[in-house]
């Protein structure tokens, strides 16, 4: 079987690109799709950690498996709702870069 | 073996490619679709990692509908043809994302994972007692007439066994959740007004 320590680095590999994307990019759209990688990163290690340490300790059988499932499910809320924002955002602002939108800023 | 760890090395070169492409491509919509793939990769390592019910859930909602969601979004707002520049933070953005990295791989590396889960092996007599309404073991539903096949399948149901009996309640407040974001995004959507 493949080490534990190879599912983690992945995951560590794909967070990493995730945040660098989610900090760097111009478009909404984009910061989304980065933070939809870094969920799927966190995703990858809570999963591997319920398959590979299952029955050690404290980690019961399938423990990570349900918290993956509730990541799954409030990151594709998520999406709903930033995609309703960013449609807002484009019809009142004519743009989805965030470094057009500083009605914030004073 | 060696056929696990060309899988393993296959699909982390698909996921990280499609990663980085998604971050580094100039074009939104190919970056949508790169994205996909990368979603595809992910569950192929849900696989390997003996969570098949997960796979599906990946490819069915990831694949399937977030995605789906992305592409609808990226032409919606019509950003296709300006592209996606980076901003001008992208120095100090790789800086931290590299420092991020390097201290989840140092702990990773260094972290002895099975001691560490063992620690709680204290409390385990706790624990046997809080999931003591657990689907019984094998030995005991063979016991009760039931044949091998049937047997197996009762074992893979600990996923919905725990979902509906020890996470009930976290499972009902995100399908409240839901539904507070589909009406939500559709008030947002929809705007004031008519």
């Amino acid at each position: 079987m493949v080490p534990l320590l190879y599912f983690q680095l992945l995951g560590a590999a794909l967070f990493g690109i995730g945040l660098y994307g989610a900090l760097a990019r111009r478009s909404a759209v984009l910061i989304i799709l980065s933070i939809e990688l870094m969920l799927n990163a966190v995703n990858i290690n809570l999963i591997a950690a319920a398959s590979y340490l299952n029955g050690i300790g404290r980690f019961a059988a399938f423990d990570g498996q349900i918290i993956a499932i509730f990541v799954i499910t409030v990151a594709a809320a998520e999406v709903g709702l930033a995609f309703a924002i960013i449609l807002r955002m484009y019809r009142n602002r004519g743009t989805i870069n965030v470094d057009e939108i500083n009605i914030l800023k004073w | 073996m060696w056929f696990e760890q060309i899988v393993f090395w296959a699909l982390a070169a698909v996921a990280i490619g499609g990663a980085l492409g998604v971050v580094l491509v100039r074009d939104l919509f190919r970056a949508a679709l790169l994205l996909a793939t990368v979603f595809v990769a992910v569950g192929g390592f849900y696989v390997m990692m003996n969570a098949e019910f997960l796979a599906v859930v990946q490819i069915l909602i990831y694949v399937g509908a977030i995605a789906v969601l992305f592409i609808f979004g990226i032409m919606l707002t019509r950003d296709v043809q300006r592209g996606n520049a980076p901003n001008r933070l992208q120095i100090p953005a790789g800086v931290i994302s590299a420092l991020l990295l390097a201290a989840m791989v140092f702990t990773a590396v260094t972290t002895d994972w099975t001691t560490l889960a063992g620690a709680g092996r204290e409390n385990q007599a706790q624990i046997a007692q809080t999931q003591a309404v657990g689907i019984p073991d094998a030995t005991e539903l063979t016991r009760a007439g039931l044949s091998a096949e049937e047997v197996e399948s009762v074992a893979g149901s600990g996923l919905a066994d725990l979902l509906i009996g020890d996470f009930v309640l976290p499972f009902e407040a995100v399908s409240l959740l839901l539904l507070a974001a589909a009406i939500g995004g559709l008030a947002l959507a929809r705007g004031r007004g008519r």
